[in-house]
């Protein structure tokens, strides 16, 4: 099967334009004839559906949250980039472009990229337009700041609460049109499948969380806006709920699965503490404009940070990449912190962390300034660690965080069953290997109001609502019924041991041989330690209560479940990758001074996986990548 | 640490409820509640015993799911504090902890520790949004706002819906964060255009949805794990008495 990735041709800046002329559309009168289905209501989920209502469609909206309002896009804290150039700082669309391919590792499409840094000034005025409360500086205008990775400040911000403000927005919009009664809402319910019928979505099986009962909702298309997947991990800068259910079942009817091994980790978490601990918590890498990393000069030097003197503390980030200091991106600063912890210099009880310090920052600008700025992740930090940071550095490592891979989709955001829409962290495109800060907020936004509101329309055009499904159809209560036998043949394992405890061995081999570092032999090692896992898993989880109640022990069993037979795929793709790119480090493939080296003779594609089956390896299709505005180059921040 | 737990049990809203006797032994201090709570429900699992349930998902303090009464206080000891973000170095060793549900009629209980918190979401669908579509919206810098006012709205906007205010409250009054979210639109020019139409629908829904009247008695207040202040319930009357004269 050949990838179509439709995308538009000509001038990079004029790309968007034309296809949205090109594009079909759907009469007025006709929208509202027409059923859309959307799950999740995080950025991307919220704001497409607010977005296709006030359009006209109908639509459906699931979460599996009590409320819309709590979808993990609300955690995000540092920003979201637009390139308005408010600052006078040589910021650009282009240069917004730019950073984002080069900050991918080339890794990603031209075409996208550019739609993307274009949309982001429309962002801005959107959220601004709801009401969304951004930093404003004294003369009552949009405040910015500088994030990881660019040279630009072109981050807008509501203090330590971007995701949380920018949620809210989407989540508002989306309340008005459940108001006017054009999004019906489903909280607590979860997406256990996808129907497909003649090749095409046509809706999906869902379980009522609170009663245990599977229906089906048919719809003319399909949307996923189901989020990352990184809790493959177990622990993850994530919501604990989390998960690969969605896309996973998805890809098991159909869909290519593209580039799962790109999985960011991100720098500045705090780190583990012990084995109690059941997720990470992420400091916002707003944090690195004003504190700096560092370790101590002396291998396992004991002291306390402050017992340090100036001339025995090694500044790692600022001596190896001068031009960029603390602000490089997330890949390269998460390596440099693993590279010294492994050296023998890490700092903190388990010796895997290193310092961010204040202690300039605050002579420089005084504590209320920091304050001001950082209070709320200070406070948090204080909370978890019982260290107060104004005292004395934070201790911060690399924790799981974003993942770039997600379900293959074309230039219209649909993947290859027509139809089935994926939209925000859920689907692969904009990203390539390595996803640069302030940036997911931008996709999800730009996918949910700006791209997939067109694009649908371009699909609808060709559909017949009449010829859609009904929700008691026989296709529709065959799929019931295979996610009902699941559910079965989870209750009947009867087993002793927690479901947490499988998902924590798993976790632990993802991040031991398909995290921070890869090579061959050990991700050919993983593949059989994740199945004796999932044998194990499934002769002996506990897992109690039954189907026809709320049983939360019984929706985590099947999302580890899910899990279990993912994380093969993840292996598979990072073995095929015999090169290193953005946040996917083979081992086999370095620098001389400990640099990704990439191979773009043999490795420019993003891989796309079709399902064979579980234990089966996948088959691999590649959409070749072309670049004709930014030219691939050695990625160097020194 | 070892504690001795006293959770509330309750199959769904209509059965009867009681609380149930639980040890848990080998507490990590540098745990949060909630993982001490995973602990406990993996050990219950593991006897094939029913875990509790509660709700939760960022753990982080920011997406309002986690509650929990502890020991008679909305999310529990510590000032501005979510459930999540308690860590179990607030206890000693060998206390006894009280963990009951938020306790409203407008929020029942669906089992154990967790209750339906929907109302919240019909308040805001009565109006709690800048009624603007997507698209087309003016540059951001077209509507330049006083940083104070700025500054102000994200205080009041920075409420995560977590219902403790209504908890805390003798009254189960909704009022804080009613008044958190129509302060927030109101006082920007944004959301003023539609200010007295939002306070009164608002208001409207909040009671029809069975919550109770303010009483000024500041429990709300002191338990906001976001530190929403008690002045917005002040200021919201104000809007509330313009509303109503304001009405064709």
């Amino acid at each position: 099967m050949s990838l179509k990735s439709n995308c538009p041709t000509g001038p990079v800046e004029k790309r968007w334009e034309k296809h949205k002329f090109n594009m079909k559309l759907v009469n007025p009168a006709n929208k509202r004839k027409y059923e859309v289905i959307v799950v999740g209501t995080g950025l991307a989920g919220a704001s497409a559906s607010a977005s296709m209502a006030e359009l006209g469609y109908n639509v459906k909206t699931f979460c599996f949250q009590d409320s819309p309002r709590r979808a993990h896009s609300i955690a995000a804290q540092g920003g979201i980039n637009g390139a308005k150039n408010y600052q006078n700082d040589g910021d650009s669309v282009y240069r917004l472009f730019y950073d984002t391919v080069k900050g991918g590792d080339y890794r990603s499409r031209e075409s996208n990229v550019y739609r993307l840094a274009e949309n982001s000034v429309k962002i801005i005025d959107q959220c601004v337009a709801q009401g969304v409360p951004f930093a404003r500086d004294y003369s009552g205008l949009l405040d910015n700041r500088s994030f990881g990775g660019a040279q630009v400040s072109r981050t807008f911000y509501a203090r330590g609460q971007t995701g949380q403000q920018l949620l809210l927005g989407a989540y508002q919009a989306l309340a008005k049109e459940i108001d006017n009664g054009k999004v019906q809402m489903f909280p607590r319910t979860e997406m256990l499948d996808v129907i497909v019928h003649d090749g095409k979505a046509k809706g999906i099986v869902v379980r009522n969380l609170v009663t245990g009962k599977i229906t089906s909702h048919t719809a003319d298309a399909v949307v996923l806006a189901t989020g990352g997947y990184s809790n493959v991990y177990y622990l993850s800068t994530n919501a604990m709920g989390c998960n690969v259910t969605a896309t996973w079942r998805a890809h098991k009817k159909g869909a290519f699965f593209a580039n799962p091994s790109f999985t960011q980790i991100h720098p500045t978490c705090i780190p583990v503490a012990g084995e109690h601990q059941s997720k990470l918590t992420l400091m916002s890498e707003s944090l690195r404009n004003d504190g700096r990393i560092w370790v101590p000069k002396k291998k396992g030097d004991t002291r306390k940070a402050k017992d340090i003197p100036e001339n025995e503390r090694d500044y790692y980030l600022e001596r190896r990449y001068p031009a960029f200091g603390n602000l490089v991106p997330r890949d390269v600063a998460s390596r440099a912190a693993k590279e010294r912890c492994d050296a023998g210099y890490g700092v903190g009880k388990t010796g895997l962390g290193v310092y961010l310090d204040f202690a300039d920052a605050i002579a420089r600008l005084g504590k209320e300034t920091i304050s001001a700025r950082y209070g709320n992740l200070f406070d948090m930090y204080e909370n978890i660690t019982g260290e107060n940071p104004y005292e004395t550095p934070m201790r911060i490592f690399p924790a799981p965080h974003y993942t770039m891979g997600g379900l293959w989709v074309d230039y219209n955001l649909m993947s290859n069953i027509p139809g089935l829409f994926v939209i925000g962290e859920a689907n692969f495109s904009d990203h390539g290997a390595n996803r640069l800060g302030a940036s997911a907020l931008m996709q999800g936004l730009s996918d949910g109001y700006f791209v997939l509101p067109y694009t649908i329309g371009n699909y609808l055009a060709d559909v017949d609502p009449k010829q859609r499904l009904n929700d008691d159809s026989p296709e529709a209560k065959a799929v019931e019924q295979t996610q009902l036998d699941k559910i079965n043949s989870l209750l009947n394992i009867k087993g002793s041991v927690s479901v947490d405890s499988f998902h924590r061995e798993l976790g632990r081999v993802m991040w031991d041989y398909c995290g921070m570092s890869r090579n061959e032999e050990g991700l050919r090692g993983a593949l059989g330690k994740i199945e004796d896992v999932r044998d194990r898993f499934w002769k002996n989880a506990s897992v109690t209560g039954t189907g026809e109640e709320l049983n939360q022990n019984l929706e985590k069993a099947g999302r580890v479940a899910d899990f279990l037979e993912f994380a093969e795929l993840m292996v598979h793709d990072a073995l095929d990758r015999k090169e290193s790119c953005g946040a996917h480090f083979r081992e086999e493939s370095q620098t001389e001074d400990g640099e990704a080296k990439r191979d773009d003779e043999n490795y420019s594609y993003s891989s796309a996986w079709e399902f064979n089956g579980v234990g089966e390896t996948p088959q691999l299709h590649k959409e070749t990548l072309t670049f004709e505005d930014v030219q691939p180059t050695q990625r160097s921040y020194k | 640490m070892k504690l001795l737990l006293k959770v509330w049990r309750q199959k769904n809203a209509a059965a009867k409820g009681y609380f149930q006797d639980i040890e848990a032994n080998d507490v990590s201090e540098d745990s949060s509640f909630l993982e001490m709570l995973d602990i406990v429900n993996e050990s219950l699992e593991a006897k094939g015993e029913e875990p509790i349930v509660f709700d939760h998902d960022c753990r982080e303090g920011i997406c309002g799911s986690c509650s929990l009464v502890i020991n008679g206080v909305a999310h529990g000891p510590k000032k501005a504090t979510t459930t999540c973000q308690l860590h179990m170095r607030t206890f000693s060793d060998g206390d006894t902890i009280i963990i009951e549900p938020w306790r409203a009629r407008a929020f029942p209980v669906i089992k154990d520790l967790m209750v339906d918190r929907s109302a919240f979401d019909r308040i805001i669908q009565a109006g709690g949004y800048v009624s603007t579509s997507t698209g087309n919206a003016p540059d951001g810098n077209a509507i330049p706002i006083k940083k104070d006012i700025a500054d102000d709205a994200f205080n009041t906007a920075a409420c995560i819906g977590c219902g403790a205010c209504v908890a805390a409250c003798k009254n189960a009054s909704a009022q804080l964060f009613v008044s958190a979210k129509i302060n927030h639109l109101n006082s920007l020019p944004q959301g003023k255009v539609e200010a007295e139409s939002r306070t009164l629908k608002m208001t409207q829904q909040m009671d029809k949805e069975g919550f109770g009247a303010c009483t000024n008695t500041q429990e709300c207040e002191a338990v906001c794990p976001k530190e929403i202040e008690m002045r917005n319930i002040i200021k919201n009357n104000r809007w509330f008495t313009k509303s109503f004269f304001s009405q064709d």
